[in-house]
């Protein structure tokens, strides 16, 4: 059950309770701008028995009640909310900075990955923290935000065996993403530093610090500087 | 209302109900029992409505006591349960006078126990649900898996709550299955029908550091696909992926959100209740199922439920 129309969208039968839409197979903005807006039209006007909504760089997977709902059915709905997303207006991106502990124990795979790349630790630092990113989608686990785009001079594959821990706060890259690790969880990026920064807290309306479309940019600060933020956010 | 006090805890106990949906945008999956069927049925014999939270014992069970009395049902899989060191049933209702104590062992069937009571466990919600996400340590009590000394309230039975029994047709089509019938995944033909020949003809074992996140297989190795890496997407529960390596992990309650491997195949979800009654060294295999006989089994699996 495969079909393309409308937007360049395509649809395919996940499971027998969910749908995913692709907008092409490539991570462009425009992509994004199309999961996003798809995204928000869902969640302003939602559908019944449209139970979930799994965003990704250039797809949207939709979750529904098979009792009530066909695949087709869904992708009928969906049509008809693709041909309006011209009417969904974007939010100015909202602009976060996050401070980061580069190296050390907190970013045990800089050494490794300057070694990959010919550069010094200092170069990779600065490579990292130049940047803007785009938050693509949020994914994997609560709160944990897909970044891109990141120097091409700093693309490194992920480790061939993942950690079995990485510690709250890690800031890693994989390919051409960066992202922060917002649990203690398994993980095969390529640790660089540390943020004490919560990426996901229940004590605030807002639940995660990022939004899909925000844009975010990292600033290095040191241990010490580490410490009494974490101290002052505890 | 009274309470539970967990003088035992088992090998893994938590406080589940159906779990939380609609937080994908967040990358907050549903969790919820892993094998929902028998909470709802738990919850149905002691009068609550279906979805109330209970708890979800794995393995082995734990010992409880009911300061205060309670009505109580086990629903799922044999944990050789007594009270006060007299046998009591699977699938029945019954009552724990004040200060007797409910013993579980371990399991003599499937993989998990539930423990549902009249009332239900009153937990504090997050995002609408008291299901325990142990990877982010959130929902359920304080975000884990329940500890020698925890106290927990039980709710105010409803007014209108009424007992209700299991007729033993019900109880053995929604037996827990071995063949799970899957769908295709959105990368089934990324694999050569070579690949998927092998998949659908081998026996899979449940490997040890399967968990709720994941049922990681052991077994014949599917061949990986070729020819670059997919982009991250969207899974469903019940999602078999292959990573490098071959080995397929079925993606289970408490999954991730998204994920880079692609997809063989989707167990349906008429069997989901199954996946959570798997225990590690479990043989299982897998049998492709058109997307017509995967609806139509969900739809008979609930009018089986509402009929009984």
């Amino acid at each position: 059950m495969v079909t393309s129309a409308g937007e360049g969208a395509r649809f395919q039968s996940a499971s027998d309770q969910s749908l995913l839409v692709s907008f092409g197979q490539e991570i462009t903005l425009q992509a994004h701008q199309q999961v996003v807006k798809l995204l928000r039209l869902l969640e302003s006007e939602p559908v019944a028995g449209i139970r979930n909504l799994h965003p990704a760089y250039c797809s949207l997977l939709v979750k529904f009640d098979g009792l009530g709902l066909r695949h087709e059915e869904v992708e009928a709905i969906l049509r008809r909310y693709l041909g309006r997303l011209e009417e969904v207006d974007l939010p100015e991106p909202r602009q976060v900075e996050i401070p980061v502990c580069y190296g050390g124990e907190f970013g045990p795979d800089l050494a490794a990955v300057c070694t990959m790349h010919g550069m010094t630790p200092a170069q990779a630092i600065e490579l990292h923290a130049s940047a803007e990113y785009l938050v693509y989608f949020l994914g994997f686990v609560p709160g944990f935000a897909y970044l891109g785009e990141l120097s091409e001079a700093l693309v490194t594959p992920r480790l061939a065996v993942p950690r079995r821990r990485v510690p709250a706060g890690s800031v890693g890259i994989a390919g051409n993403q960066t992202g922060v690790y917002p649990f203690a969880t398994p993980g095969g990026w390529r640790l660089l530093g540390r943020t004490p920064m919560a990426m996901f807290r229940t004590d605030r309306d807002e639940l995660t610090l990022l939004s899909i479309g925000d844009r975010v940019r990292f600033t290095p600060i040191s241990a010490e500087r580490f410490a009494a933020l974490e101290k002052e956010w505890a | 209302m009274g309470v539970i006090q967990v003088q035992e805890p088992g090998l893994f106990t938590t406080v589940q109900d159906l779990g939380r949906e609609g937080f994908g945008p967040l990358g907050v999956s549903a969790s919820g029992a892993a094998d929902a069927i028998s909470l709802r049925m738990g919850n149905r014999l002691v009068g609550n409505a279906e979805g109330a939270a209970g708890l979800e014992m794995t393995l082995l069970g734990g010992t409880f006591l009911f300061p205060e009395g309670a009505v109580i049902a086990l629903a799922g899989s044999d944990f050789g349960a007594t009270l006060d060191g007299k046998p009591v049933e699977l699938w029945t209702a019954f009552e724990s006078r004040p200060g007797q104590a409910l013993r579980l062992g371990p399991t003599c069937s499937g993989a998990r126990c539930y423990l549902c009571v009249r009332g239900g466990i009153a937990v504090k919600l997050f995002l609408g649900s008291a299901s325990t996400h142990i990877l982010s340590g959130l929902g359920g009590h304080d975000g884990r898996a329940l500890r020698k000394g925890d106290v927990l309230n039980i709710g105010a039975a409803s007014v209108s709550s009424r007992e209700r029994s299991m007729s033993a047709r019900a109880l053995k089509e929604l037996q827990a299955r071995k063949v799970l019938r899957v769908t295709p995944g959105p990368q089934s033909d990324w694999f050569p029908e070579s690949a998927q020949r092998l998949f659908y003809e081998s026996r899979y074992r449940v490997a040890e550091e399967s968990n709720r996140m994941g049922i990681r297989l052991e077994g014949a190795i599917v061949p990986v696909p070729s020819g670059g890496e997919m982009i991250s997407e969207g899974v469903s529960l019940g999602a078999i992926q292959v990573p490098e390596g071959g080995k397929p992990i079925i993606l289970f309650v408490e999954q991730q959100t998204t994920g880079g491997y692609p997809k063989i195949a989707n167990v349906i979800s008429a069997d989901f209740h199954s996946l959570g009654q798997l225990r590690p060294r479990d043989e299982i295999r897998f049998e492709r199922v058109d997307w017509e006989t995967a609806r139509a089994l969900l739809r008979e699996q609930e009018e089986l439920f509402a009929s009984d």
